[in-house]
């Protein structure tokens, strides 16, 4: 156990959701390297086929193997743990099944190149999905030898679809009881959410303080609600990307109004040798008023997304975009919020 | 080397502009952008159309864009002094996909497959048929000639090219041997057998294995029946690809100057380029400038240490004197403002530099969302003002 509880103890499977342009796959990522402390290892997933991870960590594409990327965000200074990172694609997931339970690797091979796995996709990607969400809830489940060690895997990430697909994407039995009423994919499907419906599973939403995803965050939120009634559990709410005021409330508060005393800041910029000339003083001032209105819009768009009632944690704006350092701050700042 | 400007009017105004795709990957603003521009165009005169795909809720009420009927609908509060109009429909893509069948099966089979089971999961799963159902739509407005200029908004497909994939997907979907094997019951009738070689055999009996014999089956009702439809469909998806390659489509790619959104959209330039699809410009959204770029961002912050120091020299014992921290503060705001723009350029320019021919139109970064008509008439007038 650690010296302090996280808010998601006893949670194996983490997915991670959002709208696209929120920084799902960053936040998955970062979310991995806070969870692998000292002597753990978190195994993150990546389920698009967009390789972001790869981009990610520097590392050349992952194939469909599990391979170590990073080692995890240490304490005061220590190393971490290991964190494994793995891209599942449909056809590699459908050719893992096959082995794994049919000892089936050759006839997977014919599937493939009869174009079952384009078949399903195309058709029933529901699917598709279980195979993909099969291969996160295997790794949840794996032990390191045998069925009474411990798992090899203290969690899983998953970068998983936007807001948008979520709730279908991990409504896997349903999606595959409307397709197979019996049958081995169903027995397969409900073991699958045997694991994502029980409370080793929670699923966080990633959202900028902006407009559309707050509305898809909240949107997904019910959906998710909606369609498990519940058994789904929405884990954390994490604004990514968020600007930090530069004002104190007061000030920005008058500058929004227009009420700010353009004469003070003329003022301040003379006592730092900067002359007022051609209005320069009143270009900061319209400035600094979209600023306040951006931060006025922020803190309206943070209250609207809380409204849903989750645990929630901020992260900042990496001006620089992201890079491993960035990575591990935004993972610093997870653990530090309790989110791992 | 400066990049061209994109002349958004003289885009609009050109009866020949018959069609203008905004894509780009997902948040960079392509509805906002898509919608400006309808607006603009109808308001200089044209009868446009808006098709979207997934618009922010308060953006689609302004629009009146609330019932959900699949069809375009006039949007109120536009000048229409100019003779121009505009309308604007959200795709509903179950239903689309419903009034296909409806309308080229007939109505026996139409229902036998409405009621598929792998009917009902395509027509309302997201991967890919929402791309296909974009294409299938945009094919009938163009086709129904009410309009004469059609804006349409694509969808946030994990990889913005998608949409361009709909087709030949589609068509390796149908010529695939699986697809073939499946149909040849209802091809050859009993005679079927005899194609029933070792592959098919191995095939078939690996599918019941995974998902058992009832949904292989369902499959086999499914392409059946739909089989008599297939051909038209991909016919109707090339038409529509061949559609978007003739000089009255105009690609916009947009997006935000961010690393992935950048990078998107070189991707995005070259695969039209290969499709040869007509590209009209880069659309540079939510870009950071100021007005008083005249201060620089290291001036602007050396001033806000000077002041801090001054204003902590009155903290000591006989501190008294106006202080400053209001100034400090706007100036550290100024100087971070000029950072951001700074390395926004610097994103822009391996753009620019990568493709210098293609037109850009940059837009300033609102403080707020748009989501009213006067929003849009804002982004609308930003777009087409980009000489200096």
């Amino acid at each position: 156990m650690t010296t302090r509880d996280t808010d998601w103890d006893g949670v194996r499977l983490h997915v991670v959701t959002g709208k696209g342009g929120t920084g799902k796959t960053t936040v998955s990522a970062a979310l991995a390297l806070a969870l692998a402390r000292a002597g753990r290892r978190v195994l993150l997933i990546e389920v698009e086929g967009r390789q972001g991870i790869a981009r990610l960590f520097d590392c050349p594409p992952l194939p469909y193997e599990e391979r170590k990327v990073a080692l995890g965000l240490g304490a005061s200074g220590g190393e971490g743990g290991d964190v494994y990172a793995l891209a599942v694609d449909p056809e590699g997931a459908l050719l893992d099944y096959l082995e794994m339970f049919y000892n089936m690797r050759r006839a997977g091979r014919t599937l493939t190149r009869m174009g079952v796995v384009d078949f399903a996709t195309t058709i029933a990607p529901g699917l598709a999905d279980v195979l993909v969400t099969g291969k996160a809830t295997e790794a949840t489940r794996r032990r390191v030898d045998g069925r009474s060690s411990g798992h090899l895997y203290h969690a899983v990430v998953m970068d998983a679809p936007p807001t948008g697909r979520i709730g279908r994407f991990l409504d896997v039995s349903t999606e595959v009881s409307g397709l197979a009423k019996v049958g081995p994919i169903k027995t397969h499907a409900d073991t699958v959410a045997k694991v994502i419906r029980s409370p080793q599973t929670v699923v966080h939403f990633v959202t900028t303080l902006e407009e559309m995803p707050v509305q898809e965050t909240l949107d997904g939120i019910a959906e998710l609600r909606e369609l498990t009634e519940g058994t789904i559990r929405p884990g954390g709410i994490i604004i990514n990307m968020a600007r930090p005021a530069m004002l104190d409330a007061a000030d920005l508060a008058a500058a929004a109004s227009g009420t700010l005393d353009v004469a003070e800041l003329v003022v301040g910029l003379k006592a730092a040798g900067i002359s007022d000339n051609h209005g320069l003083a009143a270009d900061l001032m319209t400035e600094l008023s979209e600023h306040a209105q951006q931060v006025a819009q922020q803190n309206r768009e943070r209250d609207e997304v809380l409204t849903a009632g989750l645990p929630h944690y901020e992260l900042p704006m990496i001006p620089d975009g992201i890079d491993l350092a960035g990575l591990y701050r935004l993972a610093a700042e997870l653990r530090e919020q309790g989110a791992a | 080397m400066a990049p061209v400007k994109l002349d958004m009017d003289r885009l609009i105004d050109d009866r020949r502009t018959r069609i203008i795709v905004c894509c780009g990957s997902g948040g960079v603003g392509k509805t906002t952008a898509a919608a400006a521009i309808g607006l603009r165009a109808a308001e200089r005169g044209r009868q446009a159309c808006v098709l979207t795909v997934d618009p922010a809720r308060r953006l689609a009420q302004s629009m009146g864009l609330t019932s959900l009927d699949n069809t375009p609908r006039q949007v109120d509060g536009v000048d229409t002094a100019g003779g121009g109009s505009l309308h604007a429909m959200m795709l509903d893509m179950k239903r689309t996909f419903d009034e296909i069948v409806e309308a080229h099966a007939d109505p026996d089979r139409a229902a036998q497959i409405l009621a598929n089971p792998f009917y009902q999961s395509l027509s309302s799963s997201f991967a890919g048929t929402q791309e296909y159902m974009a294409m299938e739509k945009l094919g009938q407005l163009r086709h129904a000639d009410e309009w004469d200029l059609i804006v349409v908004d694509t969808p946030p497909s994990r990889s913005a090219l998608d949409f361009l994939d709909a087709p030949q997907r589609l068509g390796r979907f149908l010529d695939g041997r699986l697809i073939r094997l499946l149909t040849v019951p209802a091809r050859a009738g009993m005679s079927y057998m005899k194609v029933l070689n070792a592959g098919f055999a191995m095939m078939t009996s690996a599918l019941t294995k995974i998902l058992g014999a009832q949904v292989l089956k369902d499959a086999q009702t499914f392409i059946t029946a739909f089989d008599t439809m297939f051909g038209g469909f991909r016919e109707r998806a090339e038409g529509t690809y061949r559609l978007l390659q003739t000089p009255g489509t105009a690609f916009l790619v947009v997006a935000a100057p961010e690393p992935d959104a950048l990078r998107e959209a070189s991707y995005f330039v070259e695969r039209l380029d290969a499709e040869r699809m007509p590209l009209a410009g880069l659309i540079l959204n939510r870009v950071h400038v100021s007005l008083a770029a005249r201060l620089s961002a290291a001036r602007s912050l050396a001033a806000a240490e000077t002041l801090d120091v001054h204003d902590q020299g009155l903290d000591g014992p006989d501190g008294s004197g106006p202080r400053y921290g209001l100034a400090a503060a706007v100036l550290r705001m100024h100087a971070e403002r000029m950072n951001l723009g700074k390395r926004e350029r610097r994103l822009a320019e391996h753009f620019t530099s990568a493709h210098p021919a293609i037109p850009v139109a940059e837009v300033v970064a609102q403080p707020e969302d748009v989501h009213d008509l006067d929003g849009l008439r804002v982004i609308g007038t930003i777009l087409s003002q980009q000489n200096p």
